[in-house]
């Protein structure tokens, strides 16, 4: 019964969605009042059918009903209650579920926050969310049904990937989908504001906070991806460059530049056609990232199972919003007033310089995924990118905006003095230089240049982003007053750079210092490492829920003090017949002790991996010191509800609808 | 209308088009023309050690598998433990071409992670990996006592493709004069 019920309200979310996806658009160029207000209501009814479906999708989970084709290939009675449930989105069909519904949540979000919107707008956004809901249903319900019905039915199941039965990868999907789901609200902000042409500064005060969320959502999810990776593959490598990873990667990295181009926007009305842009690029991007993991066009460590019907209907998706906004885009953007004027040295132009490198990179990456392919379709023979590629195209992209992003928040908008600027700048530099080279020549190797250049640039961009912060607190009397007296979206903004500091000290660190070994260790035998001694001390069975394992103990000492005791695993999966290495890490913000149990050469003796990876936990740190940021510009006064309303109402243009209330 | 906010679209369009030629291309089929020729000539050397000579020469005399890895390739690791397995086993010698690597990442990468080749041929520009029409690594060859390739599976191995696709190839070749 409950998958029937799933099924059902599925194609119930479905109608709500086409409703909403016609009458409010049509209702806002015709301005009848009822039929604006319709996809609000619409809206949130496909929130509610939505969330029932999934709901329902999750018992099924739980009940462990194997009669339901996708409970039966991807859970087994035997997983544990907590991976059931995460099992829901570990595959194809749950996870397309997922993304549907979380798109419905926020459509929820967007149709509960009106303020001061005028009606014809509000619903313009509505009516574009509801499109793409229209599209992605459709998708779930054609294509990808979870509730498909499986006759005979089993005994029991196929159980989960073992890869994902793991607490960072239960959550990394959700948070990643909020984060491509979210840009689809200022996508759909930028269409309704070209529709209408409503691009002014109420309409990028009012995309900010939403990008923002999203931004924070999707950083934290490639973040939680990345450190899944980490430990869960047993490589100590924490980003291969995988077409997945890029997937998710070239929509943060132009939400990042939108970001910072919204700003201008919001701040001085330039950029406008270029914001429009991005925003439509960001979440394109989130769409081919589907795209790409979901048809099964490129080879990728994931190895999703493709299927050309999938492949074809997200890409005549994709064609359709993609290419429908970018139409809509060619015969309105002509029309867009660029009011500002600014000079070569201003925080407008590096703001442009910013997004242009950022624009690049994604770009970059963009190609490299897809160059085998189009080399494939030209018949011009078959290749690899690979790591390669990606680090000498990336790193020379992104050393100025590491030596910029500071520096920016120090330039004045509209025009800035560079003698001014250099003069702040001419101590700070060379201290900066003369840190760096003596931090490496202390702790590393001073003619390396590769850690020397990334520690400097990471602390030449924590001082400039500081003396900014220094710049605006010295204007009062007392040190906390002045603190006090910043809006929170500045120190977000101070924040967000620091954690990329932080993330590319982590970074050039543990790329340059990490150490391995593999050695063959008997019970009793110890291996040294960077300074530190593994001895292994015992292996044991161990029996969980759904696998078997051999537990291996390691104590690790420096000198004669015990640093940590680690216990690796070597696992069995019962369904699958999987191994799965449990890898055992003792992690410090200076350094990680990483273990993983390699394979048995014979009874008592084992090959054992051993790494020595220092400050590789700063790369994560800076992921959620990035997020941090985030929140705290997110949260700022000027994005309260109370205060759009008012500073909006003072800009909107008189002859808006009535406002609902 | 101003032509450049044309230009989106027009990329736009444009990449859409390769996307669709790519639905229909399958990334892991075989491209055949090799099948049933002698495997191209290429003259190395061992990766391991640099003064040591490799050549399609060795390849001779019985059927062998020619893997073709690189340490920068996230699914070659995928493959390798299933690769040592099949070294370990004993039932048939692999061969490796290193593509597009350094040497010194390579053995980096042999030493941490186990070696189950016989010997690898260090291709460092990629050539004899164009040679053998390889486009993706990780790529598997079987090559029968001629040094003729019989067979090649694209993409990283794994259980299954050795027990059903290339161990019962190597029987047969081995019965083969």
């Amino acid at each position: 019964m409950m998958a029937e019920f799933g099924h059902f309200t599925l194609i119930l979310a479905l109608m709500m969605a086409l409703i909403q996806g016609t009458l409010p658009l049509i209702g806002a160029s015709r301005n009848i009042k009822s039929w604006m207000l319709s996809g609000l209501y619409a809206g949130r009814a496909q929130f509610l059918f939505l969330s029932l479906s999934f709901g329902s999708l999750i018992c099924c989970f739980i009940q462990n009903d194997f009669s339901v084709l996708y409970v039966a290939e991807h859970s087994n009675s035997d997983l544990p209650l907590y991976y059931r449930i995460a099992a829901t989105w570990g595959a194809h069909e749950g996870s397309m579920l997922l993304w549907a519904t979380i798109l419905a949540f926020w459509t929820l979000m967007v149709s509960s926050i009106q303020g001061s919107l005028s009606l014809d707008f509000h619903a313009r956004v509505m009516g574009i969310m509801g499109l793409i809901s229209l599209g992605m249903g459709l998708f779930v319900l054609l294509t990808s049904n979870p509730f498909t019905r499986l006759v005979p039915v089993p005994l029991d199941g196929h159980d989960l990937n073992p890869l994902l039965q793991d607490f960072g990868m239960t959550i990394h999907p959700p948070m990643l989908y909020m984060g491509y789901v979210g840009l689809s609200v200022v996508f759909s902000f930028a269409i309704a504001a070209l529709l209408g042409n409503h691009l002014d500064s109420a309409w990028a005060r009012w995309s900010r906070p939403w990008t923002l969320i999203a931004w924070i959502f999707l950083t934290f999810g490639i973040t939680l991806g990345s450190w899944w990776a980490y430990y869960e593959l047993g490589w100590g490598g924490w980003w291969f460059w995988d077409p997945v990873e890029n997937a998710s990667f070239m929509p943060w990295l132009v939400s990042t530049a939108l970001l910072h181009s919204l700003a201008a926007t919001e701040k001085r009305g330039a950029f406008k056609a270029w914001t429009v842009l991005l925003a439509i690029f960001a979440f394109s991007l989130s769409l081919l990232g589907t795209f790409l993991v979901r048809s099964g066009v490129l080879t990728s460590v994931h190895a999703f199972a493709s299927d050309p019907t999938r492949g074809s209907f997200i890409l005549v998706l994709l064609g359709l919003v993609v290419g429908g906004s970018l139409t809509i885009y060619a015969l309105r953007a002509p029309k867009i007033r660029e009011i500002s004027e600014y000079a070569l040295v201003s925080r407008e132009s590096l703001l442009l310089v910013n997004n242009v490198l950022l624009v690049s990179a994604a770009a970059s990456i963009l190609l490299g995924t897809l160059y085998p392919l189009v080399l494939d379709a030209l018949k011009l023979g078959k290749i690899s990118v690979g790591a390669p590629y990606f680090t000498s195209v990336f790193a020379p992209l992104m050393a100025p905006v590491f030596l910029l992003a500071g520096v920016a928040t120090l330039v004045g908008w509209r025009e800035a003095s560079l003698s001014k600027l250099l003069r702040q700048l001419r101590y700070l530099g060379p201290t900066c230089l003369i840190l760096g080279i003596a931090l490496t020549a202390v702790f590393w190797q001073v003619d390396d240049l590769k850690t020397l250049s990334g520690l400097t640039m990471g602390i030449w961009l924590v001082a400039t982003s500081l003396l900014s912060l220094w710049n605006r607190i010295r204007l009062r009397k007392r040190f906390v007053e002045g603190l006090l007296a910043q809006s929170t979206s500045f120190l977000g903004m101070t924040t967000a750079h620091i954690g990329i500091a932080v993330f590319l000290i982590g970074v050039v660190i543990s790329n340059g210092y990490s150490q391995e070994s593999v050695v063959r260790l008997a019970i009793g035998d110890s291996t040294d490492l960077a300074g530190y001694t593994f001895t292994f001390r015992g292996i044991e069975d161990v029996v969980g829920p759904n696998y078997k394992a051999k537990e291996a103990t390691f104590t690790v000492t420096r000198g004669s003090s015990e640093e940590a005791v680690l216990r690796t695993e070597k696992r069995i999966y019962k369904v699958q017949r999987n191994n799965m290495t449990e890898a055992a890490i003792s992690p410090g913000l200076t350094r990680d002790l990483y273990v993983a149990l390699g394979d048995p050469i014979d009874q008592q003796t084992w090959s054992v991996r051993v790494y020595y990876k220092p400050f590789v936990r700063l790369i994560w740190l800076g992921g959620l010191i990035m997020m941090a940021g985030g929140f705290l510009s997110v949260i700022d006064k000027r994005y309260r509800l109370s205060h759009l309303i008012r500073s909006v109402s003072k800009t909107q243009t008189l002859q808006s609808p009535p406002r609902h209330s | 209308m101003k032509i450049r906010f044309l230009i989106p679209l027009a990329v736009f369009l444009v990449m859409t088009a390769f996307l669709a030629i790519g639905l229909k291309l399958d990334p892991r089929e075989v491209p055949s023309p090799l099948i049933g020729k002698e495997a191209p000539k290429f003259s190395l050397t061992d990766v391991m050690d640099a003064s040591k000579a490799m050549s399609t020469y060795d390849l001779k005399g019985d059927a062998v598998l020619v893997n073709v890895w690189a340490s920068w390739c996230v699914s070659c690791r995928q493959e390798h433990p299933i690769l040592i397995d099949l070294a370990k086993r004993g039932e048939v010698t692999i061969y490796g071409i290193n593509y597009k690597d350094t040497r010194e990442e390579a053995q980096k990468w042999l030493r941490s992670y186990g070696n189950p080749y016989h010997s690898s041929a260090f291709d460092p520009n990629g050539h004899t990996g164009i040679d053998w029409g390889v486009y993706g690594v990780p790529e598997t060859f079987v090559l029968d006592k001629q040094g003729v390739i019989r067979h090649k599976h694209t993409g990283p191995l794994t259980q299954a493709v050795i027990e059903d696709e290339l161990l019962p190839i190597i029987r047969k070749l081995r019965g083969e004069p």
